[in-house]
């Protein structure tokens, strides 16, 4: 049987990875590279790059990070940030990245959904969606999280996944960055409702976060994570060997 | 040297890349001679079988390839590559493969929804290969190891599969037919379990 994933997260600004609580005040935390290496010691199943660089210069500097990553750690990565079009797909691909994640991007253009899988195949394209309560709703924001679209994010995911996403990052901006455990309802609406992979992301604090989500959402297939791992609150090793001993099938390595 | 058999088909960024983190010699071509003088031979691919099967035979690189195995050559067909390596495909429609090992490629979701059981497909994920005969392209593999799989296609269990996985079904992992090798899962994907087979592919005799 397939394992549950283990996913670190690195937000990488001008050739450093930083991490946000609540998608503001960024903190420095080290080299991408090193950082990669290290999860790849530890176990990680795959590891997601966000390049939140504005600049052309730190644009190139993520290129040569990516393919310094990818010249050296054989695990599936995802690269995300910028994605406006199929040529954004074809960059980060050509420099190592197996899958490319689309957000802003897609709620400008939800044509690009499709338009990717048919060049690129379904595998290829992760539909990363920023969800937050409002009135009662789940509603999906844009922009890393500062603008209401007003869309629906369960008809939004319902769309992404039978318009080409091979994936989703379902990233509850409700409990990002507060430590308090993922959003379990959030994950459990998108679940019931895609066939598709579903990734959760926002809000790990500790190793028993995902013991509960795997747990209760047996159809959530990984866990994200970012600032946990950076900052060696939670070491994969430890939380897979954690896992394990609570029934959930996770790879060893 | 390895030839890495381009024909515009998948991304081969992390084949090239792993093998040169190995240091074996490898080179991504789409001619005659360069696979005629190559040790050995990896047909890569990633999309749907008609479409790649018809992009291999405008490269006109089928016909060598065919000599090459025939005259012994190791090759080693990754995911969709493998499937090609087999008698026919029922991915949308029916289509034949390179016949280099016998067997056929079939739909998951169909063969799942026969058996009634409930999963995802594609298979996208890391699962455990059980290592049913030894063989000199395992030898530095052991029972139970992780490999990263993504397929909507597969070959059912049979006697040419040198290792397997459970997925409902039981999904050939690793075939071989004489010097002809084939991995559904990605070993440029799957980490120091995946480098050590495409070491010991290099090895090979």
């Amino acid at each position: 049987m397939l394992t549950k994933r283990i996913i670190p997260c690195l937000d990488v600004r001008d050739g450093r990875v930083v991490k946000g609580k609540n998608f503001t005040a960024i903190r420095d935390v080290e080299s991408p590279v090193e950082l990669a290496r290290y999860y790849n010691e530890s176990g990680a199943d795959e590891l997601v790059f966000y390049d939140i660089t504005a600049s052309y210069e730190g644009r190139a500097l993520f290129k040569d990070i990516l393919e310094e990553v990818a010249g050296e750690i054989f695990i599936p990565l995802t690269v995300g940030g910028g994605i406006n079009t199929v040529d954004d797909f074809d960059r980060v691909l050509k420099s190592g990245a197996d899958k490319v994640s689309v957000n802003s991007g897609a709620i400008r253009d939800k044509s690009l959904i499709t338009a990717a899988a048919k060049k690129y195949g379904d595998q290829c394209v992760v539909l990363s969606m920023d969800v937050k309560r409002v009135d009662g709703s789940f509603r999906v924001f844009a922009k890393g999280g500062r603008e209401d679209t007003g869309m629906n994010a369960l008809e939004w995911a319902s769309y992404g996944a039978t318009h080409g996403a091979g994936e989703i990052v379902l990233n509850s901006i409700d409990t990002d960055g507060v430590k308090g455990g993922f959003d379990l309802e959030m994950l459990m609406a998108v679940t019931d409702i895609v066939n598709i992979p579903v990734i959760a992301s926002g809000g790990a604090g500790k190793a028993e976060d995902f013991v509960e989500l795997f747990r209760k959402i047996p159809k959530v297939d990984a866990g994200l994570a970012a600032s946990i791992f950076h900052f060696r609150e939670v070491e994969i090793k430890e939380l897979k060997k954690l896992l394990k001993a609570e029934g959930v099938e996770v790879r060893i390595c | 040297m390895i030839a890495i058999i381009d024909y515009g088909v998948g991304n081969l960024f992390s084949l090239t890349a792993s093998l040169k983190y190995l240091g074996i010699e490898a080179e991504v071509t789409s001619d005659a001679e360069r696979v005629r003088r190559a040790d050995k031979l990896i047909l890569p691919g990633v999309g749907a079988f008609a479409d790649a099967r018809a992009k291999l035979d405008a490269t006109l690189l089928t016909p060598v390839i065919r000599e090459e195995v025939f005259s012994g050559k190791p090759l080693l067909g990754i995911c969709l590559g493998m499937q090609m390596l087999f008698d026919v495909s029922y991915e949308y429609g029916v289509h034949s493969g390179l016949g280099f090992v016998p067997g056929e490629v079939r739909s998951l979701t169909k063969d799942l929804d026969d058996i009634g059981v409930s999963l995802k497909v594609p298979e996208m994920g890391w699962n455990s290969l059980k290592i049913l005969k030894n063989d000199p392209i395992l030898k530095y593999n052991s029972d139970g190891d992780y490999v990263y799989y993504v397929h909507s296609y597969y070959v059912p269990e049979a006697e040419h599969t040198l290792a397997s996985s459970a997925y409902g079904v039981a999904v050939s992992g690793v075939v071989r037919e004489g010097k002809v090798y084939g991995t559904q899962f990605h070993p440029e994907k799957s980490g120091s379990v995946g480098l050590k087979i495409l070491r010991a592919f290099d090895e090979l005799e």
